[in-house]
């Protein structure tokens, strides 16, 4: 979903020139490359396409041999094309490093197998195993056989994130930098392009531009940590999915975007995704050597994502408004702007009744 | 003119084909579709029934809150609230400004997602 967004540099839906990769060219390369890690007699079966955008495609597979069946994901540029992925996601080779980074540092995500740079038959990818269970949100926050993952997903959440922001900029490759001040520049110029003039936006980029609070050392951000990317299984937070917009940032940026009323599926009174108490992830971020934060140094931030979730709709709405995207579900994304129009009402209410 | 049927029946009549009709013979992605296509018309009906209202209260609140002239266009009338904002002539702070804000939001979402939680809530803190 928020692939349009970062696209809106350039055109919305870049045009992949080539197109490589049947699923036949990609079965039998994937076999060549599994027979190499896990044996001359490995099958490749089961390969089916799970989701592909504008700006990546999932597919699952098993890899059969005599001794069983590993189950995988293949992560990979469209058509196998790096070129057609917009500026600001990072590069699929990247994705995998951090992965193999986040690994190191504790964080539960599934173990790159194999990284593809410019392979003649799948392009740019790469190989992970598959991780067991479930990223829909309404699911993980209402079915009973997550009743107990519920209770400890919080502070598992809060335990990930410190790992995450625990990784040294240092010790990796060049990524996009981006704080607070930048994003809220970044979204007020796009939204500004529309020429669609709406008062709570207004107010609440004058809100953050007057209350920036003072930056924290940068750390690696995951980007995009919020249900729908995180695995949950009967235990709790299983696998952190999709990396893709990672950068180097303020780390208080990750613990809002989880809060942000729009992932909460219903539950307003869980700020945690709708599922958790933010006193319970904070306490557990520091304990794991995150910074010491308290729930009101989440405000601020959590006002900007759920502004940035609400330009992302204007931005799926004008693919539609432009003509790139004539579907009847970018046009009726535009009427969920108001979403997070009455979310930044609720919470800019709750500062001012606080002030 | 007439209108037998009227707006809001044929609307109504296509969301029924959809729902009844077409959707059961769909699958995938054009279900999908289908399914939104259903919610769009039923924003359709809402907006037919409660925007007139909405918008001439919206109307009567930002002529009071800007101190304009009563015949200006909503269009002006929120391009001047958005300017006043930008440039800081009013913010949280202003009288009036917050409340019509979520007045006026809260009627928005009563058309567009009247399920949306957040509309719960901003009902619930009004009282």
């Amino acid at each position: 979903m928020l692939s349009q967004g970062k696209s809106l540099a350039g055109s919305f839906f870049p045009a992949i020139v080539a197109k490589m990769g049947s699923n036949e060219q990609i079965a039998t390369a994937l076999e060549t490359w599994a027979g190499a890690k896990f044996g001359a007699d490995s099958k490749v079966d089961a390969l089916t396409r799970l989701s592909g955008g504008a700006s990546q495609e999932t597919w699952a597979f098993d890899v059969v041999t005599d001794k069983g069946k590993t189950p995988l994901i293949l992560r990979r540029a469209p058509g196998g094309v790096e070129a057609a992925r917009s500026s600001e996601a990072i590069g699929l080779a990247m994705e995998a490093t951090l992965l193999t980074h986040a690994s190191k540092a504790g964080v539960p995500v599934p173990p790159v197998l194999g990284v593809f740079e410019n392979d003649p038959d799948l392009g740019q990818c790469f190989v992970m195993d598959r991780i067991r269970g479930e990223t829909l949100g309404r699911k993980i926050l209402r079915d009973d056989e997550y009743a107990a993952a519920r209770n400890v997903l919080a502070r598992q959440c809060g335990e990930a994130l410190a790992g995450i922001h625990s990784i040294s900029p240092d010790t990796l490759p060049d990524l996009p930098v981006s704080n607070g001040i930048n994003q809220l520049e970044k979204y007020e110029a796009i939204y500004r392009a529309f020429k669609l003039p709406r008062p709570v936006f207004e107010l609440a980029f004058s809100w953050l531009k007057a209350n920036a609070p003072e930056p924290l050392p940068v750390v690696l951000v995951h980007g995009d940590f919020r249900l729908g990317n995180l695995m949950v299984s009967e235990k709790g937070l299983a696998s952190v999915l999709d990396w893709e917009l990672a950068h180097i940032g303020d780390p208080r940026e990750d613990i809002a975007w989880l809060c942000v009323n729009s992932w909460r599926f219903g539950n307003v009174e869980k700020r945690v995704g709708g599922f958790g108490d933010l006193p319970d992830l904070l306490d557990a971020y520091a304990t794991a050597g995150g910074a010491t934060l308290q729930p009101r140094d989440i405000d601020w931030w959590e006002i900007m994502g759920s502004l940035k979730w609400g330009i992302m709709c204007m931005i799926m709405y004008e693919a539609y408004r432009s003509g790139a995207d004539p579907s009847v579900e970018r046009a009726a994304i535009g009427r969920r702007v108001s979403e997070t129009e009455i979310d930044l009402v609720n919470l800019l209410e709750g500062i001012r009744n606080d002030a | 003119m007439h209108d037998a049927p009227s707006t809001k029946e044929l609307v109504e009549a296509v969301k029924r084909f959809i729902d009844d009709t077409a959707s059961p013979q769909l699958t995938g992605h054009a279900a999908f579709h289908a399914r939104v296509a259903s919610n769009v018309l039923s924003t359709l009906i809402r907006e037919l029934e409660q925007r007139p209202e909405a918008e001439s209260a919206e109307r009567a609140r930002l002529v009071a809150l800007l101190g304009a002239a009563p015949d200006t266009s909503l269009e002006d009338l929120n391009r001047d609230l958005c300017k006043r904002i930008q440039s800081g002539e009013m913010d949280l702070s202003s009288d009036g400004l917050l409340d019509h804000l979520k007045t006026t939001t809260i009627a928005q979402l009563s058309i567009d997602q009247p399920r949306y939680s957040g509309l719960a809530l901003a009902l619930q803190a009004r009282g």
